[in-house]
C-alpha cells in the first residue's frame, strides 16, 4: 500500500497554555509582562554608551587602549547572557495530557481508597527518599503532574518550571535549571562591569581634577557632558552595590546547591540545616554541578522533523501487516474510547478527502500529543 | 476492501526519584502490560534508557571542557555545535523506535520517547487492531 503524507507540525510551544509569549519560530521564550526587562536593557546600554562616548576617548589616550576594549567586550558578554537568560526556555514542564492526567487519578484514587462523602479528601503527595531523606513530591492541580523534586510552578507564567529558582522580573523571564547559570554569569559579569565603569568614572574625575581643578570638573560643561557627572556616579553606584550583593547570595546559593525558593522556604535551613540531599557536601563539586553541568534540551522547543516522518511511514507498513480478526465493532458505542470515536467516524467515511490538519483521521496512533498530526492517508 | 479501527489504551511508567533529580525510570513492571510482553525484555529497555539519560547527564570531564568552551565564546558556539546531551537523545529516538520494530510492534505496543512528555514519563500505547472485510461499494 502506497501513501501520501503531508504532515503539519505542530510544536508543543504552540500548545502551551502558559503566559509565555514566543518568537522566532519558538526559539525566543520571555513571560508576558517585559516592561522591566527594556528597562534592564535601556540602563545597561545607556550607561554603557556613556561611558564609551565621554570617558574612553580621555582614558585610551591618558593610559591605555586596552581600557575601552576591555569594556566593550566585558559590555557584550554582559548583552549576550541578558538575552541568553531572558529568552531562553527556563526549564518549563508540559502539562499531562488527557491520558496521562486520568493516569495520575486513577493512582490517586487507589492510593487513597474510598473516602467517606463529606470528608475532604487527603492532599495529593507523594513521598519519595532521596540520599536518605524524604522529600514530599506536590501535585500541581493546573498542570495535573506530581511536581518532580525543585520543580514549582511560577504563578506568572503559569508553568511548573524545573529546579525552580526564582520569576526576574529585570530579565523577563523564570530562572530555571536551563537558564540558572546564564543568570548567573549574567549578574557575575554586570557587577564586574560596573565595578570596572564605576572605578574608571573615578580614576577620570581624579585625572581631570589633577589638571583642571576638582570642582571645575564636576561642573563641566553640558557641552561635554549633556548629563551631570555625580548622576552617572550615583547610578552606577546604587547597581554596584544591589548586583555585588545579588552575586554574592547566588555564589552562596550555589556553593550549598540550593535555590533561592529552597532558601526563601527554608527547605534545608534552621531545623533541616545539612540535610540537603542534592548537595555533594563539597562546595566545588556542587558549583561544578551547578555551572559546569550538561546542558539540558528543552522539553518545549524540542524540534524532532526526522522522528516525525519516521513514524509517520511506521504507521502505514504496521497496520498493513496486523492480521485480520473482526471482533471491535466499527460504531462507536458508549464503551469506545472518547479520543478514538472521532478516527472511527471518519474511517466509516472515507473516500477523497480535502487537507485538513486534525489527527482524527488517522489511527489514533497520530494522536493529538504528538507533534505531527498527519492530515491524510489515501490508501490507493 | 479492509478498513481497519483501533482501541487504543495507553500505560505509563513513571519516573524514579529516588537517586535524585538524575533522569531515570522506574524498572518496576506494570501490571497492565502482564500478557503482552515479557518482563526481562521491558526492564532491558528501560535500564538501558536509564543508563543512556545517566551518559548525558554525566558531570565529568567532557561536560566541563563544553561548559568551559560555551563560556568563553559567550554560548554563541551553541548555534553551531551539538550539545552531548542532545546527541545522545538523538540515539535515544533511534534505539527506541528500533526496539519499537523488533519488540513492541509484534506484540501490539508502541513506545514512546520520553521527551514527547517532558522526561516524565515513558509511555507505552496498547493497540487492538481490528480490521472488518466489507464489500467495495461503499467508497
Amino acid at each position: 500500500m502506497s501513501a501520501v503524507m503531508i504532515t503539519r507540525k505542530v510544536r508543543k510551544w504552540e500548545k502551551l497554555p502558559g503566559k509565555n509569549t514566543f518568537c522566532c519560530d519558538g526559539r525566543v521564550m520571555m513571560a508576558r509582562q517585559k516592561g522591566i526587562f527594556y528597562l534592564t536593557l535601556f540602563l545597561i546600554i545607556g550607561t554603557c554608551s556613556l561611558f564609551f562616548a565621554f570617558e574612553c576617548p580621555y582614558l585610551a589616550v591618558h593610559l591605555s587602549p586596552a581600557i575601552p576594549v576591555f569594556a566593550v567586550l566585558l559590555f557584550l558578554f554582559v548583552i549576550a547572557m541578558l538575552l541568553r537568560t531572558s529568552f531562553s526556555d527556563p526549564g518549563v514542564l508540559p502539562r499531562a495530557l488527557p491520558e496521562e492526567a486520568n493516569f495520575i487519578e486513577m493512582e490517586i484514587e487507589a492510593a487513597n481508597g474510598n473516602v467517606p462523602s463529606g470528608q475532604r479528601p487527603p492532599p495529593r503527595i507523594r513521598n519519595v527518599q532521596i540520599n536518605n531523606q524524604i522529600v514530599k513530591l506536590k501535585y500541581c492541580y493546573t498542570c495535573k503532574i506530581f511536581r518532580p523534586p525543585r520543580a514549582s510552578h511560577c504563578s506568572i507564567c503559569d508553568n511548573c518550571v524545573d529546579r525552580f529558582d526564582h520569576h526576574c522580573p529585570w530579565v523577563g523571564n523564570c530562572v530555571g535549571k536551563r537558564n540558572y547559570r546564564y543568570f548567573y554569569l549574567f549578574t557575575l559579569t554586570l557587577s564586574l562591569l560596573t565595578i570596572y565603569i564605576f572605578a574608571f568614572n573615578i580614576v577620570h574625575v581624579v585625572m581631570r581634577s589633577v589638571d583642571q581643578g576638582f570642582l571645575n570638573t564636576l561642573k563641566e560643561t553640558p557641552g561635554t557632558y549633556p548629563l551631570n557627572m555625580n548622576t552617572f556616579l550615583l547610578v552606577c553606584f546604587f547597581t554596584l552595590w544591589s548586583m555585588v550583593g545579588l552575586t554574592g547570595f547566588h555564589t552562596y546559593l550555589i556553593s550549598l546547591n540550593q535555590t533561592t525558593n529552597e532558601d526563601i522556604k527554608g527547605s534545608w535551613s534552621g531545623k533541616n540545616r545539612g540535610q540537603n540531599p542534592y548537595s555533594h557536601k563539597n562546595i566545588i563539586k556542587n558549583c561544578c554541578e551547578v555551572l559546569c553541568g550538561p546542558t539540558y534540551p528543552s522539553k518545549m522547543c524540542y524540534h524532532d522533523d526526522l522522528g516525525v516522518i519516521c513514524f509517520s511511514l511506521f504507521l502505514t507498513s504496521f497496520s498493513a501487516c496486523f492480521p485480520q480478526k473482526t471482533t471491535a465493532p466499527l460504531i462507536p458505542n458508549e464503551h469506545t474510547p472518547d479520543d478514538v470515536k472521532p478516527s472511527i467516524a471518519a474511517e466509516k467515511s472515507s473516500g477523497p478527502k480535502d487537507d485538513q490538519p486534525p489527527a482524527a483521521k488517522l489511527p489514533p496512533l497520530a494522536s493529538p500529543e504528538t507533534d505531527a498530526e498527519t492530515s491524510i492517508a489515501k490508501n490507493q | 476492501m479492509q478498513r481497519t479501527a483501533s482501541l487504543v489504551t495507553k500505560v505509563f511508567i513513571q519516573r524514579d526519584y529516588s537517586e535524585g533529580t538524575v533522569c531515570r525510570f522506574q524498572t518496576k513492571f506494570p501490571a497492565e502490560l502482564d500478557n503482552r510482553v515479557e518482563r526481562a525484555l521491558l526492564e532491558q529497555t528501560v535500564k538501558t534508557l536509564n543508563s543512556c539519560y545517566v551518559e548525558a547527564e554525566k558531570v565529568g570531564g567532557q561536560s566541563y571542557l563544553e561548559g568551559c568552551l560555551a563560556c568563553a565564546t559567550a554560548y554563541i558556539v551553541f548555534l553551531c555545535m551539538e550539545t552531548r546531551y542532545e546527541k545522545v537523545l538523538k540515539k535515544i529516538s533511534g534505539y527506541i523506535q528500533e526496539q519499537n520494530e523488533k519488540i513492541y510492534a509484534p506484540r501490539g505496543l508502541l513506545l514512546t520517547d520520553p521527551i514527547e512528555r517532558g522526561m516524565r514519563v515513558v509511555s507505552f500505547i496498547q493497540l487492538l487492531l481490528h480490521s472488518l472485510r466489507t464489500t467495495n461499494t461503499s467508497v
